[in-house]
């Protein structure tokens, strides 16, 4: 698979290792009412979709940026690639 | 129908003309007191124990496509009970006794081989965790010898010993694992439940549950609505896909591992062998092909196919341990479903759906859990409570805190 990274073009997907669906981006609040549940689903439960799917690679033999790759994981093909930073600003987090 | 050596000799000589059927093809009826989703190894094995353990034969089994077109068709074959954790290795270790009289059991040819299941070690730390493994192993009732380097090189000349960055410093072997042929696991399974009054039915895939104030009542399916006391839902690979229908969201990921074969070679390998610093495990089929897998390709996935990188690093496995096998020729590969669960440990458990249970998770290890999976499957349905042997298996152990992770990489599919 060639994964075409934001700022430095295609890229082998060797070169990245892979940590799964981008909702993880949306940590749950840990002072929540029912945290202790969010963070049950959060860490243990997936949607596991067959079809298009949003998830987080990480350019561990590039220039170590996160990103959010949309494939779909019937084909493999990958349709849509942004910098999980972005995506996470836009989402309300960080600063 | 029932086989035997002298009915193959009697058929050898009248022309093989007296072999039936091995299973019906019923269409399905309205009502069952079990059905199973599923006509994969799993699913034909607890509708087999169903009906001759537990006394239910008024049972379905419903398939998508043919039976046995799953994994349990694609797999490396390998069979062994050598897992660690308490959780885990009673369970398999039942799995293994089944194995070994599965074939008087349902009287089929399953080949069931017990040539053997060498792990190799390639430090001192790994040898001690395999002592310690050994010793678990031990405990539940199964085999375990812990041998050093020349013990090993006695068992297999061939390796590569002296391996600068791998050297083999010893390894654990378990004279009882060994190897099965898959597609006559599902076969014999289907026989035997079919004999006994079970409806396998193929071709017909199920689209939905039928849902009843919170209680599954039966399964909308291409064949028309099937209703049934319990449900009982046993396709890994497809567990995702399945149990969404019933709003469910599982405790897995799914996604593919390939496996390898190569040309026929002459007698090779006295059994299976798996590389400790990396991820590889070979056995010698009885046609002669080497038979080998390693890793998963890592990211989610439900395409039976996966990318070359893999390809690559399970041959560097093999070729760090051994080297001769460098000039063989890859002869196929493929790839098959798996499900990746959160600890590396699967699920036999009731779901919070009254009438329905699910039977999944079992990561790349499904094949070598087949019997004791359909067994502890059955005894959930026809019980209601689990087997002793599989009691750990539930799908709220997160949530509890008992997870059973045989790797300790945490909850992270792509690692287990």
């Amino acid at each position: 698979m060639i994964i075409n990274h934001p700022l430095l073009g295609p890229r082998d997907a060797q070169e990245f290792t892979y940590l799964g669906d981008a909702s993880l981006i949306d940590r749950p609040d840990w002072q929540d009412e029912n945290a202790a549940e969010k963070f049950h689903d959060y860490l243990y439960i997936r949607d596991n979709p067959a079809g298009q799917h949003r998830e987080l690679w990480y350019h561990e033999q590039g220039d170590r940026s996160w990103l959010v790759v949309t494939r779909d994981t019937l084909t493999h093909e990958i349709t849509n690639v942004e910098l999980a930073r972005d995506v996470a600003i836009a989402g309300g987090r960080g600063r | 129908m029932s086989y035997s050596g002298w009915k193959v000799i009697w058929q050898g000589l009248t022309g093989n003309t007296g072999w039936k059927p091995a299973w019906r093809e019923p269409d399905p009826k309205a009502a069952y007191d079990v059905i199973i989703v599923g006509a994969g190894g799993h699913g034909l094995a607890a509708a087999y124990y169903l009906a001759k353990e537990f006394g239910v034969t008024n049972v379905a089994v419903i398939e998508k496509g043919w039976l046995g077109s799953g994994n349990v068709g694609r797999n490396t074959t390998i069979v062994r009970s050598n897992y660690l954790l308490p959780g885990n290795e009673p369970f398999y270790e039942f799995s293994m006794k089944l194995w070994e009289g599965l074939e008087q059991d349902f009287n089929y040819n399953a080949m069931v081989s017990q040539r053997g299941i060498l792990n190799l070690s390639h430090s001192d730390p790994q040898r001690d965790a395999f002592a310690r493994r050994g010793n678990s192993m031990r405990l539940a009732g199964a085999d375990a010898v812990l041998l050093d380097a020349d013990g090993v090189r006695q068992m297999c000349p061939f390796l590569d010993f002296e391996n600068a960055r791998f050297p083999i410093t010893g390894g654990i072997w378990q004279p009882r694992g060994g190897t099965v042929r898959h597609d006559a696991v599902a076969w014999g399974y289907a026989r035997g439940a079919d004999m006994r009054g079970v409806d396998i039915i193929q071709n017909c895939e199920v689209t939905g549950f039928i849902m009843d104030k919170g209680v599954c009542m039966g399964v909308e399916t291409s064949r028309g609505d099937i209703r049934a006391k319990k449900v009982g839902v046993a396709v890994a690979g497809s567990s995702g896909r399945v149990m969404a229908k019933a709003g469910m969201r599982l405790p897995i990921e799914s996604h593919v591992l390939q496996a390898f074969v190569t040309e026929g070679l002459k007698p090779l390998l006295p059994g299976v062998i798996t590389f400790g610093a990396g991820h590889f495990y070979v056995s010698q089929s009885d046609k002669g092909g080497l038979v080998f897998g390693g890793d998963i390709d890592g990211y989610n996935t439900y395409a039976q196919r996966g990318n070359l990188p893999v390809v690559e690093d399970v041959c560097e496995g093999g070729m760090a341990i051994m080297p001769m096998i460098g000039r063989t020729r890859l002869l196929r590969s493929w790839g098959g479903i798996m499900d990746m669960s959160m600890d590396g440990s699967p699920y036999i458990d009731k779901t919070h759906i009254d009438g329905l249970y699910f039977n999944g998770g079992w990561c790349y290890g499904g094949f070598k859990a087949t019997p004791a999976s359909g067994f502890c499957f059955a005894h959930l349905l026809a019980r209601d409570e689990p087997h002793p042997t599989a009691t750990e298996y539930r799908l709220n152990r997160f949530r509890r805190g008992t997870m059973i992770d045989e790797k300790g990489v945490g909850a992270q599919p792509n690692l287990h």
